[in-house]
């Protein structure tokens, strides 16, 4: 997911970049204000260490291999703002010292990578946490769901970011985008629960409260997060969604049930022989998908959780 | 990747006679202008390349590793522009972007190949870089490469005592290794925090360490 330059143009690489620092600083602040002097070197570690778990490559489907980003795994670990700045370390170290990614679309690629998956990772695991409990199944069914919305968050603000730079049209860039990560997201959700199972094993005291209570995040610093991640998507993404619901006004004009549309079911029968004006069916489609995916991964994500905790493990 | 950075071995070109921090600035203004370019400036896109070659012809680095870390970096420009074909005029748009992000990220090797990351702290700490962010930064280049030995160690060990090829077992021991490399991780941070400490390490504004 890693843009190179080139791609990214003048505005979209200035908003990102704010976006990002902002994002950047809110973390280094905090964490200045609460961190014991301890817990310094366990944050350049965790940095080293998630770029060298970036490096092994785990076999996918077809011949070809992806391997691990592991903005939700910093995130379980050490809680969010530390997971912020590990993850914007990590680019900036692949930036400058191999150049994977580039230095215009720095900023971009620390508010996808580093920014939104994060935040969105752990605000899914914390959500999934308060309504499921607390247990080791329950942590591990909200660690692979999280894992998987997370990579789907990212690839929506890279898609938003492409096509707003004029590099690649939304309607082209957002499914290729979206449908890709859904898949890879999988994969970064597997690897992603049997390492935080394996941890859980081997060492259980390093997933408990106690030790992650130097990283805690407050309601205060989360609301920052994710208002920054609400204002990026909404520079990124809002100028293509707003079309959305004048086309949808048209549709249902064009039907004859204009006045009838909040009666309809919420999941329309697909009309064979109509053409949708605009970019309405492929909007429907994208939107069918997109909650088709979300369902199987919720799915697949206690599949995996159950698989890996059996009765008497709980 | 393989593009092990032995930036040493470029020490005595002519490219490290200038500092570092010129260095940095010089490649990351290239790389914006040429970044901010409108997409289909050809003659600037020339005016560009032939530069590039003249400073990796005159600096006397290596140019079999600087060509090969490119080419093990194309892919990754490849796969994001093949999105742009898919659209109306999308072989132009594809062919623009390819020359553009080739030749920032030929620039960026470059960069890389004559500046050791650590000259680029340096440049970090005077452009007033907040404290955290360097720290952070200074110990994961110094610890990646022992991270990424000690993760080989252990895949070794795995491999040699491991006969079966099934993929359910290697996404196990995949996923084994990363545990242990966390909890290796974690461990040595202690021991690196305590060796800090006998150092006299003080994060500035945070007082003493106990």
């Amino acid at each position: 997911m890693h843009i190179p330059d080139g791609f990214i143009d003048g505005k979209t690489a200035v908003v990102a970049a704010a976006v990002s620092v902002v994002g950047l600083s809110t973390a280094l602040a905090r964490l200045r204000a609460t961190l014991p002097p301890r817990r310094v070197p366990l944050i350049g570690l965790t940095a080293a260490f998630i770029f060298a778990a970036q490096m092994l490559n785990f076999p996918v489907a077809g011949g070809t291999s992806g391997h691990l980003v592991g903005a939700v795994l910093a995130a379980v670990l050490l809680g969010p703002g530390a997971a912020v700045l590990v993850m914007s370390s990590v680019l900036i170290l692949q930036c400058f010292m191999f150049a994977d990614g580039g230095v215009t679309a720095l900023g971009a690629n620390m508010f996808n990578m580093a920014l939104i998956a994060p935040v969105a990772g752990y605000g899914v695991y914390a959500l999934v946490l308060h309504i499921a409990g607390q247990n080791l199944r329950a942590r591990l069914f909200a660690v692979a769901f999280a894992s998987w919305c997370s990579t789907v968050a990212a690839s929506i603000g890279c898609a938003g970011q492409l096509a707003l730079s004029g590099a690649v049209e939304w309607h082209v860039a957002l499914p290729t985008m979206v449908n890709i990560h859904m898949l890879i997201g999988i994969g970064e959700a597997f690897i992603t629960t049997l390492v935080i199972a394996a941890i859980a094993r081997v060492r259980p005291e390093l997933l408990s409260e106690s030790s992650r209570q130097d990283f805690k995040a407050g309601f205060g610093e989360m609301a920052v997060y994710g208002l920054l991640v609400s204002i990026g998507l909404a520079a990124f993404v809002a100028p293509f969604a707003c079309k959305w619901p004048d086309g949808l006004e048209k549709a249902a004009a064009v039907l004859g049930f204009g006045g009838k549309a909040a009666e309809q079911p919420v999941f329309p029968s697909p009309f064979p022989d109509y053409h949708f004006p605009g970019f309405g069916n492929e909007r429907l489609s994208m939107a069918v998908i997109g909650a088709a995916g979300t369902l199987t991964a919720f799915i697949l994500a206690y599949a995996l959780a159950r698989f890996l905790t059996p009765e008497e493990r709980r | 990747m393989n593009t092990w950075p032995c930036t040493q071995s470029g020490s005595t070109a002519n490219a490290c006679r200038l500092s570092p921090v010129t260095r940095l600035v010089a490649a990351v203004i290239f790389v914006c202008v040429l970044a901010l370019l409108p997409r289909m400036a050809w003659p600037a896109y020339a005016l560009a390349a032939i530069m590039l070659l003249l400073i990796a012809l005159l600096s006397g680095v290596n140019h079999a590793r600087l060509a090969k870390r490119i080419l093990l970096l194309e892919p990754f420009v490849l796969g994001v522009s093949i999105l742009s074909l898919f659209q109306p005029g999308g072989l132009y748009i594809f062919l623009a972007l390819l020359t553009k992000s080739t030749l920032c990220l030929s620039c960026m090797v470059f960069l890389s190949e004559t500046t050791p990351f650590s000259d680029i702290f340096s440049a970090l700490r005077l452009l007033k870089a907040p404290d955290l962010l360097v720290t952070t930064l200074a110990l994961m280049h110094r610890y990646l490469f022992l991270l990424i030995e000690e993760m080989r160690r252990i895949q070794r060990a795995r491999k040699s005592r491991t006969f079966s090829n099934r993929r359910s077992l290697i996404w196990h021991s995949l996923a084994s290794i990363i545990a242990q490399l966390f909890v290796r991780t974690s461990e040595r941070a202690e021991r690196i925090y305590m060796a800090m400490c006998a150092r006299g390490f003080n994060l500035k504004g945070q007082g003493q360490a106990q």
